[in-house]
């Protein structure tokens, strides 16, 4: 979360049971709906730990990634201690703790992207957004992952904006992408205000 | 035999005319199957799809359009198959829409099949190859894959009509006993990797006293470079769900699981439509074909851990906690989900299964090599022609497998080494290309079968580097459990790291096979014990590139990024062009006060743009390794003597 070296803003630190955290109004708003959600989320399953699992992939399936709320909430409805969940949400790579960009850049870091190039790809990402992998600009518009094969080792490199796929990357075609994004939300952010 | 059960191919033959007959009427028009797996998707396959749907509505053609998986010809996709009555089924590949819609003109109006579009034909005939006749269809043999593209993986009619659910009838006809007794006859081997006797683990589940039993199709296929698992499931389905509710019905479990990776979005997708359509059918559920066997099929989603491919680690995930292994035995068909006797096979091991109990193990045995019988399946990728996914008879030649099938190596570039089994595996040179492929050769090669993995490296990849990014994978991925595995790779990974940045330490080549040995011999699961096995072939067939490396700090291959720089050579850079320029991302090429194009070496990030960028007939931009450029020379430009070591692409 936020640009490079930036602490994570104090609503993200986890402090177990009785969180002593400032929130603001619209904080406070977003904690409130976290909670509800992953109330309304988890009321469909049994209590049992093997939904443990497959819960908290449908809680980030919902909100894009499974906030300190909701893993109180999780290990409040399967009986564990937090830590328990905690200690699931970052054992697994699929989960995340920060929210995801408005647009997720994915890069392929499989065998065969790498041996065409896929870390100049990753690294040309990083320049562009000024984040590191696995992180999402203060804007919350781009983050930026590292994904294993996504299998199509023909088209390497290989990198997703959202859910599009594109093949044969270079660094000149990272800065295309960036650019035709801005522009496109600027667009869009002039049209609306007209 | 037993009174319950034999009814099953009853019921079957059934449900069979249905399904004929929509087959057949499928084929009374035009019938038009694109490739939709993830490989074609990623090509454009949708686009194509959507293209010929449009183009029918709009020319007036009576044809049909469905979505089919994928054939192995990844290196052609976008690919369509069209069925035209009068025509033999031709196969086209590279397309798009510009295409779709010619094709959709010429060939599904006017009756010109187009043949410079053509890949090849489905059956022979006067005009077009089949695909056995290209040099790939003499090493082939297809058996598991034998279906895929050419159904709907989404329509279990389809799947009925090319004899799909035959040996699950039979398996329920013949009972557990003949069953397993036919699976150990065939001598099938696990294909995850290891190459466990299937027979056997079967044999010992279904002896437990415990009587609550499961079994689960392992799709969590996490190599980086293999997607064997994801083709079969996202082409064909319903063959790995046959193998499953056979080995449950062998084991004697009411309840299976497809545990598949969460990376697979489509196969997800298609297990879950597949299942759906077997429980209408009457193939799984309460009363499976009529008979008295009942089974439940689940489909499991993994979370992106590479460990829990390990049975006992899947099975901590599948019970909600963190996929750690643990020591067997006991082995999970004795003790495994819940503390219940468990069955955990691979995708492909269970989609044998249906064609062995249907064709006999005999028939099975016919193909590949006595202690590894049957085929073997490979995704190929890499520097290869022909990338995509294969199916050979075991004990082909690792050589047949590149050169006949792949089509060598793709760019002109030279045949370096052939990196096979993923993160487990090992690099294997040129010399010993002529070794079978089957799970005993590969092993004493120093490789592994792993799960089928083969990439293909030529002489711009550096073997060092490749060593180290299979040890960052397995060391992000290591669970932590075990010290040496936690630790050894992480310090495996540091002097690695230290020698491709050009600042190893003679002692290193030891230290390394020192620690490999510790990390093998203390890890509990295979993916520390095979960890090493990256560093160990590339010292033991490639030793020469690390002396380079360490010695003279210099990457003979051109990758390693602090000891390489672009350079550009005066005498043939082309004054008046400003191609290298413009594809600068970080503006670190200039023109000096001759109008040559000059690189800022403080500046320069390596990216390789600018060799791409540079047009072919200057070819002015090289690498140098060690990164020392010529000093003073950027004002001259008549230089003859170019740098030592380079490379002129």
């Amino acid at each position: 979360m936020g640009g490079r070296g930036e602490p994570p803003p104090v609503s993200q630190l986890y402090t177990g049971r009785d969180r002593i955290v400032i929130l603001s109004a619209e904080e406070k708003k977003e904690e409130k709906e976290i909670i509800e959600k992953s109330r309304e989320i988890m009321a469909g399953y049994g209590t049992g730990r093997s939904s443990l699992i497959p819960a908290l992939q449908k809680i980030q399936g919902a909100l894009g990634y499974v906030p300190a709320g909701a893993m109180e909430e999780a290990a409040r409805h399967f009986g564990v201690p937090p830590v328990d969940v905690y200690g699931i949400v970052t054992f697994y790579n699929q989960f995340r703790l920060t929210p995801p960009g408005r647009h997720r850049v994915k890069v392929c870091m499989g065998t065969a992207c790498h041996i065409k190039g896929g870390n100049i790809i990753m690294e040309s990402w990083e320049r562009v957004l000024n984040i590191r992998s696995g992180e999402t600009t203060q804007d919350r518009e781009f983050s930026l992952e590292r994904v294993a094969c996504v299998g199509c080792c023909a088209m390497a490199p290989v990198a997703l904006v959202g859910e599009a796929v594109h093949g044969g990357m270079t660094p000149t075609k990272v800065d295309g992408l960036f650019f035709s994004h801005r522009l496109t939300s600027q667009q869009m952010k002039e049209g609306a205000a007209r | 035999m037993n009174d319950g059960y034999s009814n099953a191919l009853a019921v079957l033959e059934k449900m069979k005319p249905k399904a004929l007959e929509g087959w057949k009427a499928l084929r009374q028009k035009t019938l038009i199957m694109v490739g939709t797996a993830t490989c074609g998707r990623a090509a454009g396959a949708l686009e194509v799809l959507e293209s010929f749907r449009r183009e029918i509505e709009r020319l007036r053609i009576d044809a049909a359009v469905i979505e089919a998986g994928c054939m192995g010809h990844c290196y052609a996709e976008p690919m369509a198959f069209i069925f035209r009555p009068g025509f033999p089924g031709i196969c086209y590949g590279y397309l798009d829409g510009g295409v779709t819609a010619r094709l959709a003109r010429d060939f599904l109006v006017d009756g010109d099949p187009c043949v410079e579009f053509a890949l090849a034909a489905g059956e022979v005939n006067d005009f077009i190859p089949t695909f056995q006749d290209f040099p790939r269809g003499a090493v082939e043999r297809k058996i598991v894959m034998e279906h895929c593209g050419l159904i709907d993986p989404e329509n279990i009619e389809h799947y009925l009509a090319v004899g799909g659910y035959g040996g699950m009838a039979a398996a329920l006809a013949m009972g557990p006993a003949a069953v397993i007794g036919q699976i150990k006859a065939s001598g099938l081997r696990g294909r995850g990797g290891a190459g466990f006797p299937t027979g056997g683990k079967w044999e010992l589940c279904g002896g437990a006293r415990e009587k609550t039993r499961y079994v689960i199709c392992n799709a969590d296929e996490g190599d980086p470079g293999a997607f064997m698992d994801r083709t079969i499931l996202e082409s064909n389905p319903h063959l790995a769900v046959e193998g499953l509710a056979i080995a449950a019905h062998a084991v004697g479990a009411r309840k299976g699981y497809f545990y598949i990776r969460a990376e697979y979005p489509l196969a997800l997708e298609r297990v879950k439509k597949a299942l759906d359509q077997a429980y209408k059918c009457g193939i799984l559920g309460e009363s499976v074909l009529g008979t008295e066997f009942s089974l439940e099929v689940e489909v499991f989603q993994g979370s992106g851990a590479f460990v829990c491919g390990e049975e006992t680690a899947l099975i901590a995930s599948m019970e909600g906690k963190p996929g750690l292994p643990r020591h067997r035995p006991p082995f999970p068909a004795e003790s495994g989900l819940y503390g219940k006797p468990t069955v955990i096979n691979n995708v492909k091991t269970l989609s044998y299964v249906p064609l062995i109990i249907k064709k006999g193990p005999q028939w099975f045995r016919d193909t590949g090599t006595g202690h590894s019988p049957g085929t073997a399946i490979f995704a190929l990728a890499g520097k290869l022609v022909n990338t995509g996914l294969t199916e050979v008879p075991m004990g082909t030649s690792l050589r047949e497998i590149i050169f006949d099938v792949g089509s060598g190596v793709a760019g002109g570039g030279k045949f370096k080494a052939v990196q096979i089994g993923g993160p487990s595996g090992g690099c294997l040179p040129g010399e010993v290309l002529d070794i079978p492929v089957d799970f005993d050769s590969l092993a004493r090669a120093g490789a592994m079968m792993g799960s089928g993995g083969i990439v293909v490296l030529d002489d711009s990849d550096c073997m060092v580097e490749m060593a180290r990014f299979f040890l960052d994978f397995t060391q992000k991925e290591s669970c932590g459990k075990c010290t040496f595995c936690r630790l050894g790779t992480k310090h495996m990974l540091t002097i690695l790291e230290r020698i491709t940045r050009g600042e190893g330490r003679p002692e290193d080549m030891d230290l390394l096979l020192e620690l490999a040995e510790d990390i093998q011999a203390g890890s509990l699961c295979n993916l520390g014990k095979t960890a090493p096995n990256p560093v160990l072939s590339t010292i033991k067939y490639f030793g020469s590139e690390y002396q380079a490396h360490i010695r003279e700090k210099r990457c003979p291959a051109l990758v390693c990024k602090d000891l390489i720089a672009f350079y550009i050579l005066p005498h043939k850079c082309e004054r008046s062009c400003d191609a290298c320029v413009g594809s600068c991302p970080v503006e670190a090429i200039y023109s000096n006060e001759d109008r040559i194009k000059v690189i800022d070496q403080e500046k320069c990030v390596k990216c390789d743009s600018c060799l791409a960028a540079c047009p072919p007939q200057y070819g002015a931009i090289v690498k140098v390794s060690p990164p020392d450029i010529p000093a003073g020379n950027e004002k001259e430009n008549k230089r003859k003597d170019e740098p030592k070591s380079q490379n002129n692409h």
